[in-house]
């Protein structure tokens, strides 16, 4: 039980996979400008994360090496496809507001990693666990910088206000240029934070 | 004729400059944050992912108007099209390393890693929904490209002076590097109203 705590603890500290890996950065950029769309995009994510993980471990004594990266990418790509016509039929303004990049969850190199690198050499239970864990990971920092981007830029906390009717929202924070640079005070901040405690 | 060069040239200042696929779209930021580091490597990067963005859109273009939209099976587009690039890569991997081999050796190591570049399946799926002619596809996936490299090559140069200032150590390395492209977007953010 330990183990499998061990397990699923990595994807959130050890190899967080956007501050520590740096993969799968391109729909954390882009979704976080509010919170709501960071707790969708972090759902959609984990959900195709662990159903391919499932699978590709479980065919993993099969698939012939020479061809696995197309078979990988044949059950990432059936995965979002099923997210994509969910959202699309569920959640109209969301997927709405996320367009391209629940489409490009597909070349996410988050789950490709973790299917190469885990999911194919390791047992179903802890495969599911490892990308429980790297789920979980992506979608609390996600949220953590939509947070800040949606405080500073909106003056709101899921669409509700929080500061007082005179803030002035702070517009860089919903701009492209706001979402690198919380980003990366957030890495230097982990970086501090992990050398301290070493 | 006229109007398509300005339409044409409009899609280029568009793509290259105004939604400039990194800093403004913020798609593709893996290789660019992975490759930025030096500029050889931002430029080897460049090309390799100019040359398969084009073709990649070309063929999917092909694909999704002549077989996937008569057919109805727009719901199998993502699946086709990340299959296409990814044997495109394959081939143009081979290819190269057969007839062109100082090119191979150029972009070489690059060309595994953009099979997941979300910017060539973005730019792929941008061609078909914007509704775009072959002509309009060709010239849009090299401008995106174009400011792909511009991008990559503009923070490798960055990148390479930073090395020598002196930083806290926290920020060392991919902090820095973040917000040296925050700096950058907020100048391409000048472009706007370009178009």
């Amino acid at each position: 039980m330990k183990n499998l705590w061990s397990y699923f603890k990595n994807g959130i500290i050890g190899e967080n996979p956007i501050l520590r890996l740096m993969i799968g950065l391109c729909s954390v950029l882009a979704v976080s400008v509010r919170v709501e769309n960071c707790l969708a995009m972090g759902a959609a994510v984990t959900f195709v994360m662990v159903s391919s993980s499932t699978v590709v471990s479980l065919i993993r004594n099969w698939v012939p090496s020479q061809v696995r990266i197309p078979i990988f990418i044949v059950i990432i790509s059936t995965f979002t496809t099923v997210v994509d016509l969910v959202m699309q039929a569920y959640l109209p303004s969301l997927s709405q507001a996320m367009g391209v990049f629940i489409p490009l969850i597909v070349v996410n190199c988050m789950i490709m990693g973790r299917a190469e690198a885990f999911a194919s050499r390791n047992p179903v239970g802890l495969s599911i666990v490892d990308a429980l864990g790297m789920g979980v990971g992506f979608t609390l920092v996600i949220t953590a910088i939509g947070l800040v981007r949606e405080l500073l830029g909106y003056g709101q906390i899921l669409s509700i206000p929080v500061f007082p009717e005179h803030y002035q929202n702070m517009m860089v924070m919903v701009l492209p240029p706001g979402a690198f640079f919380v980003i990366g005070v957030y890495i230097a901040l982990l970086n501090r934070f992990s050398r301290r405690s070493k | 004729m006229d109007e398509t060069l300005v339409q044409i040239f409009k899609i280029f200042v568009s793509a290259a400059l105004v939604d400039n696929i990194i800093l403004a779209r913020y798609i593709g930021l893996c290789p660019f944050i992975g490759m930025s580091s030096s500029l050889a490597n931002g430029i080897g990067m460049g090309m390799a992912v100019t040359f398969v963005m084009v073709l990649a859109s070309i063929v999917t273009w092909f694909l999704w108007f002549f077989i996937l939209l008569p057919l109805n099976l727009e719901y199998l587009r993502i699946m086709v099209f990340i299959l296409v690039i990814a044997t495109l890569v394959q081939l143009v991997e081979i290819v190269l390393k057969k007839n062109v081999p100082n090119l191979y050796r150029a972009m070489g190591i690059y060309l595994p890693l953009i099979t997941t570049n979300c910017a060539i399946l973005a730019v792929t799926f941008f061609g078909v929904d914007y509704g775009y002619s072959l002509l309009e596809v060709v010239v849009y996936s090299i401008s995106v490209a174009l400011g792909f490299t511009l991008a990559l090559v503009l923070l490798a140069g960055i990148r390479e002076r930073l090395r020598f200032s002196r930083l806290s150590p926290f920020y060392q390395g991919y902090p820095i590097a973040f917000i040296a492209t925050g700096l950058l977007a907020l100048a391409f953010l000048g472009f706007k109203g370009l178009v």
